[in-house]
């Protein structure tokens, strides 16, 4: 095994294992280091000390862009470009191109969210060392997998093992980089 | 204990939310696993193509050709061939575009508005929802872009500069149509996509383990390398919180938009501001009506009667009972303000309606629409899943009844006897129309073999073992 390691993973059987196995990770002061769940696990942010997700303010800013394109367009199309007065109605009114803009508001939030997650989760990321652990399904499955990788600077491979060992983590490997 | 803890965040909304202590329902029965879920989902995809399926896709396929003759004709002829003419111009192009994109609606609703409200019931049946939301864009779709007439120019819609320098009308609703239908057809596909991803992840590791290659690196593609680690899966549900927050007022806009192509017009019938409220409860009342459609034998198929449960159903009719209510309480404050309005021509646009030559089609729409709900209010009906089944299909004729009402009728008798005139469809037109549901039903079974049927990972969420303060109260 001269291959460098990535970090150690175990498995845990339940969520209110991981729970209370993450607050003891927590506590030890890691930084790198990641729960693997099937499903999202109440509560379990708090318990790693994870801060509230960033993506809200990719929407934001989508949502404000959205919105002033579809103003402005419709301004410019139809009061700067091409004057054309269609039933006697005003060239421009925010009461009409309202509901375009606001199409487009919706449009370019969603594009803005979803893009805002992916970037944040440094995805889309089709090589990562922990999809080659041997368990790794599992942790998709049905089994809780917590990782706690080398580049933590207080990692240390035999201590790290012994501590995932005493929290309850079982099936301990390293997994190379 | 350590500074660590101090500093720890709150944790995101979605797991701040108390509910409320009221008793529920089980939503996954006889207490199944992770591993029981995630068996019975993916082994939907992984058996072997089942002989029925195959039966109904050349069926399926065959139905859909109608549609592919019925629009080659369209485009080599000429668009006189759906028999349109003065004075009903539009008839069932419009009206079959209103019925998928109404269709479409239960799909957002289910996945967009009862994520908003907690309703945690949604998660078993949001996926196929979603799904059906987005083949029915496409065969709603199908209908404007072609009624267009010389469908090369449907590029035309969208405001990029054209040789004729003229810029799009952006105060005719038909325009804000293009913006709210093409969003709400994008904004459904990503939602759909984003909710797919921890799903693809779990089969491509599954296909990897059995060794199919190539089924694996599709998944895999598609997964964006989704690894399921919890600081994924905290952007991931806040981002999935947005979606379903700005999704919300898109379903609601779509269909207000949609009526207003008749509402901002003159015409007597259409020129009434109830339409926006009531399309949208008209567009959630057959959504729902294809969703129990489409589930019913799916559940059956499938043995998928632990995951959605008689609960789902009950709930599903509750809603169809609710909006079909509000749908005839519309019909009714119709013809109260007819009246009340004392507009002659109003007055006369609803009376003809119910009892002029169209008055078949008024009476179809009102017993399918106003008498098939009651019947969700008895139990032993809602728990009758034959009968939910056929009620199910009478909304969906019902729902397409109203718009043929809606539309055909007002410009068949307006303003002017002299212009007077009685329009029934070319055998173009109707084979167009039927065509649109093979298309569906072509999309909906690719679906169903290739694609998790359910959101696991959601359905997990909400099983007692996802919870790590079981039984010790909240922390």
């Amino acid at each position: 095994m001269a291959a460098p390691s990535h970090g150690v993973i175990a498995t845990f059987d339940t969520a209110s294992d991981i729970y209370e196995a993450a607050k003891k990770v927590r506590d030890a002061g890691f930084k790198f280091w990641d729960c693997i769940t099937p499903c999202p696990v109440h509560g379990l942010d708090g318990a790693m000390g994870v801060r509230r997700s960033k993506v809200p303010r990719f929407s934001l800013i989508g949502g404000i862009l959205g919105f002033t394109t579809g103003m402005s367009l419709i301004f410019f199309t139809g009061a700067v470009d091409y004057q054309l007065i269609v039933g006697g109605k005003p060239l421009f009114s925010p009461m009409f191109a309202f509901p375009v803009s606001y199409e487009l508001t919706i449009l370019l939030t969603a594009f803005f969210t979803i893009g805002g997650m992916f970037i944040l989760n440094g995805l889309p990321m089709h090589y990562h060392p922990v999809l080659k652990a041997p368990h790794i399904h599992q942790g998709l499955d049905d089994k809780f997998l917590i990782v706690i990788e080398s580049r933590d600077p207080k990692y240390d491979a035999a201590a790290t093992k012994s501590l995932l060992e005493s929290i309850g983590g079982k099936d301990i490997t390293e997994i190379e980089a | 204990m350590s500074s660590h803890a101090d500093s720890a965040a709150a944790p995101a909304i979605l797991s701040e939310v108390k509910p409320a202590v009221l008793p529920r329902a089980t939503l996954v029965e006889h207490d199944r696993s992770f591993g029981w879920i995630t068996d019975k989902i993916c082994g939907i995809i992984e058996g072997k193509t089942p002989t029925w399926w195959w039966i109904c896709f050349a069926l399926a396929c065959f139905v859909a050709s109608w549609t592919v003759a019925g629009i080659t004709y369209l485009v080599a002829t000429g668009v006189g061939v759906w028999g349109h003419a003065n004075p009903v111009n539009w008839a069932w192009d419009i009206v079959n575009f209103v019925f998928w994109i109404g269709i479409g609606h239960a799909g957002t609703l289910i996945s967009a508005i009862l994520c908003l409200l907690r309703q945690k019931w949604r998660t078993s049946i949001n996926r196929a929802a979603e799904a059906m939301t987005i083949f029915a864009v496409v065969c709603a779709a199908i209908f404007p872009v072609f009624h267009v007439g010389r469908v090369w120019f449907a590029w035309y819609l969208f405001p990029i500069p054209n040789a004729n320098y003229i810029w799009q009308n952006f105060r005719s609703p038909l325009e804000w149509d293009v913006f709210a239908v093409s969003t709400y057809g994008t904004v459904s596909v990503l939602f759909w996509y984003v909710g797919l991803i921890p799903d693809l992840a779990i089969l491509r590791d599954r296909f990897y383990k059995t060794g199919n290659k190539v089924r694996s690196w599709l998944y895999g593609l598609f997964a964006m390398g989704w690894r399921g680690a919890n600081r994924h899966w905290s952007n991931y549900e806040m981002a999935y919180l947005v979606l379903a927050g700005i999704s919300t007022p898109l379903v609601l806009s779509v269909h207000t938009i949609v009526s207003f192509d008749f509402a901002v017009s003159l015409l007597p019938g259409w020129h009434t501001t109830i339409f926006p409220p009531y399309f949208v409860a008209g567009a959630i009342f057959s959504g729902f009506g294809m969703v129990l459609t489409l589930m019913l034998p799916l559940r059956a198929i499938f043995k998928l009667e632990d995951l959605i449960t008689q609960y789902h159903i009950d709930c599903m009719c509750k809603i169809t009972l609710a909006t079909g209510t509000i749908v005839g309480y519309a019909y009714g404050m119709e013809f109260f303000i007819a009246w009340y309005g004392a507009n002659p021509y109003e007055g006369f646009a609803f009376i003809n309606r119910a009892f002029g030559h169209y008055a078949w089609a008024y009476w179809w729409m009102i017993g399918c629409n106003v008498i098939t709900p009651q019947f969700f209010w008895f139990k032993a009906v809602r728990n009758n899943t034959m009968f939910v089944w056929i009620l199910s299909i009478f909304v969906n004729v019902g729902m397409w009844f109203e718009r043929f009402v809606i539309i055909v009728t007002s410009l068949a008798r307006d303003f002017l006897p002299s212009s007077w005139g009685y329009y029934s469809p070319s055998i173009v037109e109707i084979f167009t129309f039927f065509g649109t549901f093979g298309v569906f039903s072509v999309l909906f079974l690719l679906f169903i073999r290739f694609l998790p049927i359910m959101p696991m990972a959601e359905i997990k969420a909400v099983t007692p073992q996802a919870d790590p303060h079981a039984g010790h109260g909240h922390h």
